[in-house]
């Protein structure tokens, strides 16, 4: 199972993942057009700060998702990447995912009538806010593959 | 995307792909990906410490920056600071030019004179010196004086902008109060009105930003004019280009930057048989082959027949060719990436400008008032480095080009003299009329890695040759032009319609060239673009209309600079429809970019077109010079 991680420490605050995430799911997918759409395309992930601490806050298509679980039409379902996606004809604008999400990273499209959230750009191999950090902050990391890295990390740290 | 579309470029590319060491800007543009959005679009915001600031171009974030500025009030300032930076370049480089005129005239730069008199006297008649039975000397201190004026606080309508451009024109600007009466004046002016909590109105912004251009416009045409004054006013002279020109059994030195001023003298002193002669004992039997990069090599190439080695873009090819012993820069448009490009060879880099070193390169200090001595001690510095090339290394394409350059002002309407003696501009404006020549484009401008190296050029002027508009061309796209062939007789041929094809032969024939001119004509470096308004205001005062009338219009299809954006800028305020192949960080405001592309229309009648396609740019430019053939009733 892959997961976006977001490496908080290189996080420069630059909002280039959130142009990105816009422009991807924007209809020309390109930023010139993307700005002059009449309903301008939504992000679906946030960069945050909190002291000095800047972070992308994003979708986790939680395993036990409290959106997927508050979805009342099963308009919210899991797709074979094990992405948490949307069909939107099933989507009545009932807001229980917004409600029930613990990030926050679920929104309204007041346009369109939609929740919006990550689907993880299934046009993509790279989701393009990962393509887009400057900074490499962003990742797709394997679930089984990211504690190994993190206890070389752990000893090489504690080693100093 | 590929690179380049010229084959030498590309073949010395090849040779060292998948180097790890060896980096170029194509792959250094690979790295920087993704490239701001903010940025791109122009709404990014640094002019103060609360900062920076940014504008969510989507809506939903943040519409103000701190000091309460918009996305309007950003884009605007961001561009009025790109001119005024482009400007500040102009203006220091004919500022050098100046300060060396006025050496020479005091007797402290012996290797300078005064060559060519008659564009002295021509300039002086223009500006309104009295030159009659006056000796040379008096002449030049007086129009000296009144070129340096121009930098400083004149509180009057600059001389060369007011001399060269048409009455209309005048009006125009006078009516939108962007008339500058100093240049660095109106440089300062932009920095302070930009910077934090003074102009905040886009619009008066703008309009500061269009007085700065005009002031751009004068400190290049004060450049062309001094520099055809010290060095002579370029004649047609038949050159090579592109990288072939690099001799593997000589000394190759290349000239790169902007000024003639250095590259000038060692374009003179590179002749001396004593180099030559040290040259061929350090093992290089073939001598000493100077070559030029970028406008310092237009500038040699025009007045020297020195010939083109490469465009900006490819500035760190021509080292990787393993054969260039020493790279000579002055100013502007230097990559610090020769310096680390040239730690893999045995190419010295020599920084000469105060103003201009770099790391990893070794500086020499360039003083005009020994200027032969100081060039001479430069060329020893490749003569010596010769010995240390890597055969392994070496790699020099065979591509190059002839070309035929120096098409000044005073050149072309030399040429159209031969046709009419008593009216030279007559035979010009009959093949306009009689659609002969259905208009004239100005292709200005540099190389960028964002479009494959020469593409844009390329593409448009096929298209335009072939609908019998008439080309000019400046800076890189010269240099562009010369490198893929389009500056011969047989270019006229090849890829011009039936009726400019006609009238080119009528000219070359009559200035006894024996066959068509060129379809292109190389007018010059960057700074020179003045002189292709030259030739179009002269068409305009003599059939009394203004420029924003003519069927003239200007592309800049591959634009990297502040310059260009400054160039292109004046281009639109003397009434040229402007093309430019990327957008500039304008796009996030729409008032800005609407003023850009459509309200300039009704105040200028210049404006700028934005279209990366170079096929719908050349029927874009097609389209407009048509609508203005038939405002003029043709």
């Amino acid at each position: 199972m892959q997961f976006l991680y977001a490496q908080t420490d290189r996080c420069l605050g630059c909002r280039t993942c959130e142009i990105a995430c816009r422009v991807e799911h924007s209809e020309e997918k390109n930023l010139f057009s993307a700005i002059s759409q009449v309903h301008p395309p939504k992000k679906r992930l946030f960069v945050e700060q909190q002291g000095d601490r800047k972070e992308p806050v994003l979708c986790h298509h939680c395993d036990d998702s409290p959106c997927m679980a508050a979805c009342i039409t099963g308009s919210l379902y899991r797709d074979e990447r094990g992405v948490v996606r949307r069909r939107d004809e099933r989507c009545i604008g009932c807001w229980s995912c917004i409600m029930a999400c613990p990030f926050g990273v679920v929104e309204r499209d007041a346009n369109l009538h939609l929740a919006v959230k990550c689907d993880r750009c299934p046009d993509r191999e790279i989701p393009a806010c990962v393509a887009s950090c400057p900074t490499k902050a962003l990742r797709l990391v394997d679930a089984d593959d990211l504690p190994e890295e993190q206890r070389r990390e752990y000893m090489l740290r504690e080693g100093e | 995307m590929e690179r380049s579309t010229d084959k030498a470029v590309i073949h010395v590319l090849n040779k060292h792909k998948g180097g790890k060491q060896l980096q170029t800007a194509w792959d250094r543009y690979e790295a920087q990906q993704p490239q701001c959005g903010f940025g791109e679009l122009g709404v990014c915001c640094r002019h103060c410490m609360q900062g920076p600031c940014r504008i969510d171009p989507f809506g939903e974030g943040p519409d103000r920056g701190i000091c309460g500025a918009t996305a309007d009030t950003i884009v605007a300032r961001g561009l009025a600071r790109a001119i005024a930076g482009g400007t500040a370049s102009h203006s220091g480089h004919a500022l050098h030019v100046a300060h060396v005129f006025k050496k020479i005239l005091a007797g402290k730069a012996p290797d300078y004179a005064i060559k060519d008199e008659v564009k002295l006297k021509a300039v002086a008649v223009r500006i309104d010196i009295d030159v009659e039975g006056r000796p040379v000397v008096d002449i030049a201190r007086e129009l000296l004086d009144k070129a340096l004026s121009e930098f400083g606080d004149k509180g009057e309508p600059l001389t060369w902008a007011a001399s060269t451009l048409p009455p209309g024109r005048i009006k125009v600007c006078s009516e939108l109060d962007i008339v500058p009466t100093s240049i660095d004046g109106t440089i300062a002016e932009v920095m302070h009105r930009t910077t934090y909590g003074v102009d905040a109105d886009p619009i008066n912004i703008l309009l500061g930003a269009l007085k700065c251009a005009v002031a751009d416009y004068t400190a290049c045409h004060i450049a062309t004019d001094l520099s055809d004054i010290l060095f002579g006013t370029p004649q047609p002279v038949v050159s090579k280009a592109n990288l072939g020109v690099l001799r593997e059994e000589a000394v190759n030195i290349a000239l790169h930057g902007h000024n003639p001023l250095l590259s000038d003298i060692i374009a003179q002193v590179a002749s001396e048989p004593e180099l030559i002669a040290e040259a061929e004992k350090a093992g290089a039997v073939d001598g000493l082959n100077v070559v030029g990069i970028c406008c310092t090599g237009n500038e040699v190439l025009m007045r020297h027949g020195i010939p083109l080695a490469t465009s900006s873009v490819s500035q760190e090819v021509a080292i990787m060719t393993g054969v260039l012993d020493a790279m000579v820069v002055d100013y502007q448009c230097i990559m610090p990436a020769v310096a680390t490009v040239a730690e893999c060879f045995h190419t010295k880099v020599i920084t000469t400008m105060a103003i201009a070193k770099m790391p990893g390169a070794e500086h020499m200090a360039f003083h005009e008032e020994n200027a032969a001595e100081c060039a001479r001690a430069i060329v020893r510095q490749g003569i010596e480095r010769f010995k240390y090339r890597n055969p392994d290394k070496v790699c020099i394409p065979q591509e190059s080009s002839t070309a035929i350059a120096g098409f000044s002002a005073e050149t072309i309407i030399g040429a159209l003299t031969k046709v009419n003696a008593e009216d030279p501009l007559k035979p010009l404006i009959d093949n306009i009329v009689a659609g002969n020549i259905r208009g004239i484009c100005l292709f200005a401008g540099c190389n960028t890695v964002k479009v494959p190296q020469d593409h844009n050029y390329v593409e448009m002027v096929k298209k335009l040759l072939a609908e019998n508009v008439l080309i000019l061309a400046t800076g890189c796209a010269s240099s562009t032009y010369a490198r893929h062939g389009f500056m011969t007789s047989e270019a006229t041929k090849e890829y011009a319609g039936e009726g400019l094809t006609a009238v080119l032969t009528a000219i070359g024939e009559a200035a006894g060239l024996g066959g068509p001119l060129p379809p292109v004509l190389h007018m010059g470096s960057c700074v020179d673009n003045s002189r292709a308004v030259d030739v179009a205001v002269a068409v305009a005062n003599k059939l009394g209309v203004d420029l924003s009338q003519l069927p003239v219009v200007a592309s800049a299809p591959e634009a990297v600079t502040e310059k260009a954006v400054a160039i292109g800028t004046w281009a639109v305020v003397g009434g040229l429809p402007t093309h430019l192949g990327l957008a500039p960080p304008v796009l996030g405001s729409k008032l800005v970019t609407e003023t850009l592309t459509a309200t300039l229309k009704d105040l200028l009648g210049g404006y700028f077109i934005v279209e990366p396609d170079p096929a719908k740019a050349a029927e874009a430019l097609l389209a407009i010079i048509d609508e203005r053939r038939a405002g003029l009733g043709l």
